[in-house]
């Protein structure tokens, strides 16, 4: 179930969301054509405040975006509502923030 | 030149109410040229089973109240041929999805309306009736939005045809949220902020998928799912405009 602050949280991430992708998808596919070892790829990650700050976004971005549209398809499969549901919501968020936060701070921080 | 081919005929399955359920009752009914869905559902009651309910006033496509589900879709039934829509030499009638039954064909139309209604459906007039009336251009860009979604009948068939309101049940739905937009775009309507406050609620024009099944089986060749895109446009630019 939405209103007009969720629809737009949801529209909103996914456009922060779009050059992030790109550049995600672009990035992978360009360093790793000469061959990369794990080492050297967190050799130019950690320490980095731009990819800090990039994936970082990205994962609030889409930490927002995926419990949103949990949200909905939870309501509109089981009929989940009320503080349940904005439970589920919030919760939904934490999780899949912390998940990204963990990940992002372990690539990008010495 | 032959008036009817009645020496074939139709395997219609119509569901009938039983003990609070129901299941589908078959009736073999004699085919005819220019045959509509209500003439069959009518030739059964007449002739087979006077016990059917169902319900139908004008038999032109203006009222809107003779609209069920044919063969899987919601229809007008009176002004929708057998030949578009029979398969196989087969029809399956029943009542319109998304709303309670009372009994055979017959479903109660509350939820709809009452939606039609909290979705700020009522109007509110600018002037009474001792001012004079306001002149509205009928070509201007408003005017012209609100025109495409006025010859709305309620027949419900958007209702029932939308997959968000079977699974969602506080959703306005596409009929009550087209009407909204024609409102949003009448100059002579009073309290148009409060309309676009409505939509925009839990329930609002924001769950709408966007899947268009409304508009490919709005009878009247309406498009309530181009209505709900100006709907999402017109809140979303009332929001950062004023901030909340």
């Amino acid at each position: 179930m939405l209103d007009l602050r969720l629809y737009l949280a949801q529209r909103l991430s996914a456009m922060v969301m779009v050059p992030f992708v790109f550049v995600h998808l672009g990035v992978m596919i360009y360093a790793i054509q000469g061959g990369l070892s794990a080492s050297e790829i967190l050799g130019r990650t950690q320490g980095s405040l731009f990819w800090f700050l990039f994936y970082g976004m990205f994962v609030v971005a889409s930490s927002l975006h995926a419990a949103i549209g949990l949200r909905v398809i939870v309501h509109e499969v089981t009929g989940l509502r009320g503080l349940l549901l904005a439970a589920l919501t919030w919760g939904g968020f934490v999780v899949f923030f912390f998940l990204g936060a963990r990940a992002v701070t372990a690539v990008t921080m010495i | 030149m032959t008036l009817s081919n009645s020496d074939t005929n139709l395997e219609v399955s119509v569901w009938r109410t039983r003990n609070g359920t129901g299941l589908y009752e078959t009736f073999e009914v004699p085919a005819h040229d220019n045959q509509t869905i209500l003439d069959v559902v009518s030739w059964i009651q007449q002739n087979a089973d006077p016990t059917l309910t169902y319900r139908f006033a004008c038999r032109v496509g203006m009222c809107g109240s003779c609209a069920m589900m044919v063969n899987g879709a919601p229809r007008w039934t009176c002004r929708t041929h057998v030949n578009k829509v029979l398969k196989h030499n087969r029809l399956k009638i029943a009542p319109l999805r998304n709303l309670p039954v009372i009994k055979d064909l017959v479903t109660d139309m509350d939820p709809f309306f009452d939606k039609w209604v909290s979705a700020g459906g009522r109007h509110e007039p600018t002037r009474t009736r001792h001012d004079p009336i306001e002149e509205i251009q009928p070509a201007n860009e408003q005017r012209a939005a609100a025109d495409a979604g006025i010859e709305c009948i309620n027949c419900s068939v958007c209702y029932a045809a939308c997959d968000t309101v079977a699974n969602n049940a506080d959703y306005l739905g596409p009929a009550a949220l087209q009407r909204a937009w024609t409102i949003v775009n009448d100059e002579k309507h009073g309290d148009r902020q409060d309309v676009l406050d409505t939509v925009s609620a839990a329930g609002g024009c924001q769950n709408c998928h966007s899947m268009g099944n409304c508009t490919a089986l709005c009878p009247n060749g309406l498009d309530p799912l181009s209505a709900i895109a100006g709907l999402k446009r017109a809140t979303m630019r009332q929001f950062f405009k004023r901030g909340n």
